[in-house]
């Protein structure tokens, strides 16, 4: 049993995990919109997934034996798959990585690292996920990299009169991610791409795109991208698993050593059942791409709409055109995000926040602060991700619990609505 | 910079769905509040006093967190039927171990709700005079109280935030 140990006044108290689940008994129904977190794996990618265990090919793909074949076979029928959905020109472009995070390590730190010689300026947006944001600062920073940020307007599209200032001769990398994470902005970024590749052409282009995958149209050849991210679990496939699109031709250094696969970027035995889930939950999109999409709009205007309709003092954050099909983002003014998500918990509601509370820092989203959302602003946010696995009946719930969680905690209040 | 979900004790879960002495106090004989709402903490106590300086009762309101509004509510708890002198004793660490331990991340909490609670008494005791007992000086619950306020401010004036109007006297 796992056991807090938070220090007090004369003590050590302990907190038992099971006695606080125990306390939010039977809800009357779950709903799980915290896909931008973790999700579960749609019913069809378990099923998939589960005899790559132990069943069949679990060997290793590098080595001279049946296992090894079978997993070899698997990998190279992923890799084509992928490539296919992915619109690049080669299998060999596409690189597994053990998740987003490493992913977006790898194109950053890697494609800076292979790059060097022709300059140091690396051109990001200030709403960039922090395994973009953090690498960029903490990392290349520090090794010399001269980071650049530009900023975003009020629904967080990107600053295109602000990306033309900044590209110069000695750009060697830029990073912007096709939808934001946070407020399902869909970036220009065509335009962006064709801006950078005409006032540098050298610049290597990355987009971490793994909120734009499975919910948007994505081609990163017609993109013009040299790089992309793109993410398995907030398409319902496994967690930890990712994809980097990688162009032919385009210097990137390893962040790893060792035993190398069949993958040029990352080493190390290959993840076969994950791969087969990423695949699986992807198929299950684009086997019916439109028919998905439409499915999760629909749904996430009926909860935006719904709960903007009926809660007093609600802010939409993020764009209502041009917002990823699955977005749902709004602040409650005089209502602390915390609060809301584990009041929303005792009724079976899961949800995330931008408050700093939540997030155990001192700030609130930098996503939302960037937008121009005041502190108290951000601290009342609820993020909510729909999925095509959703049903109106889920969105039916929502749209009558939130209401009265919010009046719940509103209520005990010492703020009047500003 | 991590994200550890909190593991908050039951005892706090339970002041968070089921608060004791919420709301605002019509009548009450002095009120303070402690916090900014731009760092997403503020909590207000209502004390009625009565005869020998004895509180008869105590309310909260509180914008925060879960474990924002289990401290305050435990706070109320624990200061009824004291005197004020009894209750300025109370500390933030004494509220942590009523509600069966504070994660760290969350100790502010409790000296919010006590820096409210000192505010209110020391505001008893501006018309009717400073009983001997009451130091000068402000103490730790109260400082923190004002630092918190102080950050509010600067993270105002850096990002923008407005002004929110307030309920309590």
């Amino acid at each position: 049993m796992y056991k807090y140990h938070g220090v007090i006044g004369f003590g050590v108290a302990m907190f038992s995990i099971e006695e606080l689940l125990k306390m939010h008994g039977e809800a009357e129904r779950e709903v799980y919109l915290d896909l931008e977190n973790s999700a579960p794996v749609a019913p069809e990618v378990l099923e998939a997934m589960l005899p790559y265990f132990s069943e069949k090919a679990y060997g290793n793909p590098s080595i001279t034996h049946k296992p090894g074949w079978m997993a070899y076979d698997v990998i190279q029928r992923a890799l084509e798959n992928f490539r296919r959905w992915l619109g690049a020109s080669k299998a060999e472009e596409i690189n597994f990585t053990p998740g987003e995070t490493e992913a977006n390590n790898l194109a950053l730190i890697g494609a800076a690292q292979g790059n060097k010689r022709k300059g140091k300026r690396i051109v990001i947006s200030a709403i960039e996920p922090l395994s973009i944001l953090h690498v960029a600062e903490h990392i290349l920073k520090p090794l010399g990299f001269d980071v650049v940020k530009i900023p975003v307007d009020e629904e967080g599209f990107i600053n295109l009169d602000a990306l033309d200032e900044v590209v110069n001769g000695e750009t060697i990398l830029v990073s912007l991610s096709a939808v934001n994470h946070e407020i399902g902005t869909i970036q220009p970024l065509r335009e962006a791409v064709e801006l950078v590749k005409d006032r540098r052409p050298e610049a290597v282009f990355h987009t971490d795109a793994s909120d734009a995958y499975g919910r948007i149209p994505l081609d990163v050849g017609r993109l013009g991208v040299d790089m992309a991210t793109v993410s398995s679990y907030k398409i319902l496939g496994p967690r930890g698993i990712a994809a980097l699109y990688v162009r032919e031709g385009v210097e990137v250094e390893r962040l790893l050593e060792g035993q190398l696969g069949t993958q040029r970027l990352w080493p190390g035995v290959e993840n076969v059942p994950l791969i087969v889930g990423f695949q699986k939950a992807s198929e299950l999109i684009f086997k019916d791409f439109d028919g998905k999409t439409y499915h999760m709009r629909r749904l996430r205007d009926r909860l935006m709409d719904g709960v903007l309709n009926s809660i007093s003092g609600a802010l939409l954050n993020g764009p209502r055109e041009e917002r990823a099909p699955d977005n749902v983002n709004i602040s409650f003014l005089g209502c602390e995000g915390e609060a809301l998500t584990i009041e929303l918990s005792l009724r079976g509601v899961y949800v995330s926040s931008g408050s700093a509370c939540t997030r155990r820092l001192l700030q609130p989203s930098h996503v939302l602060t960037a937008i121009g959302r005041r502190p108290e602003e951000a601290h009342g946010s609820i993020l909510m991700k729909v999925s095509w696995l959703h049903s109106d009946e889920d969105v039916d719930y929502v749209l009558r619990v939130l209401p009265e969680a919010v009046e719940r905690l509103r209520g005990l209040s010492p703020l009047k609505e500003g | 910079m991590s994200r550890v979900p909190l593991p908050y004790g039951p005892r706090i879960l339970e002041l968070f769905r089921n608060p004791k002495n919420a709301g605002a106090m019509e009548d009450a004989t002095v009120s303070a509040m402690a916090g900014s709402p731009i760092c997403g903490d503020v909590i207000a106590i209502y004390l009625k006093i009565g005869e020998g300086d004895v509180i008869e009762k105590a309310t909260f309101e509180s914008y925060g967190c879960a474990a924002n509004i289990a401290t305050a509510s435990i706070l109320t708890e624990m200061v009824k039927g004291k005197t004020l002198r009894e209750a300025w004793e109370i500390t933030w660490r004494d509220v942590a171990e009523e509600l069966g331990g504070l994660p760290s991340i969350k100790f502010h909490c409790g000296t919010l709700a006590v820096g409210a609670l000192r505010r209110a008494i020391r505001a008893y005791y501006e018309k009717r005079g400073k009983p001997p007992w009451l130091p000068e000086e402000a103490t730790l619950e109260e400082k923190q109280a004002l630092e918190a306020e102080r950050m509010g401010e600067i993270l105002s004036r850096r990002m923008g935030g407005g002004d929110v109007e307030r309920s309590p006297r």
